[in-house]
């Protein structure tokens, strides 16, 4: 082999980079075992990279080494001079770990506190709300009350009782028949609840020919609360009338089932 | 004290060996990582490591696979582009526009490199663009002969022996 082609070939650079394979590299070190030209050929090599390495570098500084050193664990264990040390450590350290605690204890209070106030606020928030609700339904319901009373004040407001008929002669209704607006107000507390699939429905009627005139069912008379139902009404009405009918309504009043009747008493 | 001999009490956790081979190679070792990282601070971190996992994993060296300085040198590469690709380092934005070695040559000299290393610097300063390419893929950055010779478009023949006669070239100028 040509050991000066082999030197001058340039696998000692690559060698010394580590860009060889294993396999070549073994091959090299063999060869410097045998011929010390390549060796010193490598050491060469290693020193001009080395110095290469080294100039593009910071100073090194000063402690680095002994922060290296600390970090070393030595195997064979030498004297060990760190229990002072240690024992001010864990001085520090508990207390450290104290303070820390108090003050996370605290914090967790704080904000637990804070967490309480935040929800009393949010109760508080929600009563206001609902006491706000409460005044604005009482207004309204206050307001409703004041008109009816109006309504039923005016002079120009026909009232016309109607009294129970044959099996419910003890029921009664009152019609206050707005002729301005084309409306009646019905109060219909004198009757009873509605059996479930019946509706009250009421009636205008003409006498002569008896003609009855459907205004509609009260198809929420249960569930209404003071029972004055606002009908509207643009009929000459002679009178009016109340029957149970079948849910929706009839065509025409069952008679057997008229509850109420009452006559308007005369044209205003 | 012959570099084996120093090598082998290393590996037997010899502690004043340790310092020997720190003190013969930690300034290049440490120029190979702050080519890489860029930042001292971040370049002495990288040391740390290096050379805590070099003590920790001395038995892992075997002088059949290479040389000790290509293999501490494999570890602080390694150690060093991982750092690079850590989240941290990435989210400082470090400036790594720089095209090689060259351009941290340090501008400032200590008092101690004027008499060693100022006539390295000029001369690097001087070397060839190619040669400049060659030996930061090569050295720096360790790139296998095949990655460097597609990273510089070169055939692998022209790659080994252009890197001979730029280290050629360096020789000169630091072991005369």
């Amino acid at each position: 082999m040509d050991i000066k082609e082999y030197i001058a070939s340039g696998i000692l650079e690559l060698y010394v980079a580590g860009a060889l394979s294993e396999k070549e590299s073994k091959e090299v070190y063999e060869l410097m075992q045998k011929h010390p030209e390549i060796k010193q050929e490598v050491l060469e090599i290693e020193a001009s990279v080395v110095k290469l390495t080294a100039s593009v570098s910071p100073e090194l500084s000063n402690d680095l080494l002994n922060k290296i050193k600390k970090n070393l664990d030595s195997s064979n264990n030498e004297v060990n001079v760190i229990p002072i040390q240690k024992s001010k450590n864990n001085w520090l350290t508990y207390t450290g770990w104290a303070a820390a605690l108090v003050l996370g204890a605290g914090l967790l209070w704080m904000m637990n506190q804070n967490e309480q106030f935040k929800n009393s606020i949010s109760n508080i928030e929600i009563q206001n709300l609902n006491l706000e609700q409460q005044i604005e339904e009482a207004k309204n319901s206050l307001s409703a009350t004041q008109n009816l009373l109006n309504v039923l004040r005016d002079k120009e407001i026909i009232s016309v009782p109607l009294t129970g008929q044959g099996n419910y002669a003890n029921t009664y209704a009152k019609v206050y028949w707005d002729k301005k607006t084309n409306s009646i107000y019905l109060d219909a507390q004198g009757l009873p609840e509605a059996p479930i699939g019946k509706v009250y429905q009421v009636w205008s009627l003409t006498l002569n020919p008896l003609t009855p005139t459907s205004l509609g069912t009260i198809d929420d008379f249960n569930t209404d609360d003071n029972k004055i139902f606002t009908i509207s009404n643009a009929n000459e009405s002679q009178a009016f009338g109340i029957t149970l009918e079948p849910e929706g309504g009839s065509a025409n009043p069952t008679m057997d089932q008229l509850y109420t009747l009452g006559v308007v008493a005369s044209a205003p | 004290m012959q570099l084996e001999t120093l090598i082998s009490q290393f590996q037997n956790k010899d502690e004043s060996a340790f310092e020997s081979l720190y003190h013969m190679y930690g300034k290049s070792i440490q120029g190979v990582i702050y080519n890489i990282v860029r930042d001292q601070g971040i370049a002495e971190e990288v040391m740390q490591d290096v050379f805590i996992k070099a003590w920790n994993n001395s038995d892992s060296y075997s002088a059949e696979k290479g040389r000790f300085f290509t293999w501490i040198l494999n570890i602080a590469r390694n150690a060093a582009i991982d750092r690079t690709r850590s989240k941290a380092f990435k989210n400082s934005m470090r400036n790594l526009e720089v095209e090689n070695f060259v351009d941290i040559l340090p501008t400032h000299e200590s008092l101690e490199d004027l008499t060693d290393s100022i006539g390295i610097k000029k001369f690097i300063k001087r070397l060839g663009k190619k040669c400049k390419a060659v030996l930061e893929l090569l050295y720096f950055k360790g790139y296998t002969q095949k990655e460097a010779s597609e990273a510089l478009d070169m055939p692998i023949g022209t790659i080994k022996t252009r890197n001979r006669n730029c280290i050629n070239e360096l020789r000169d100028i630091v072991l005369k």
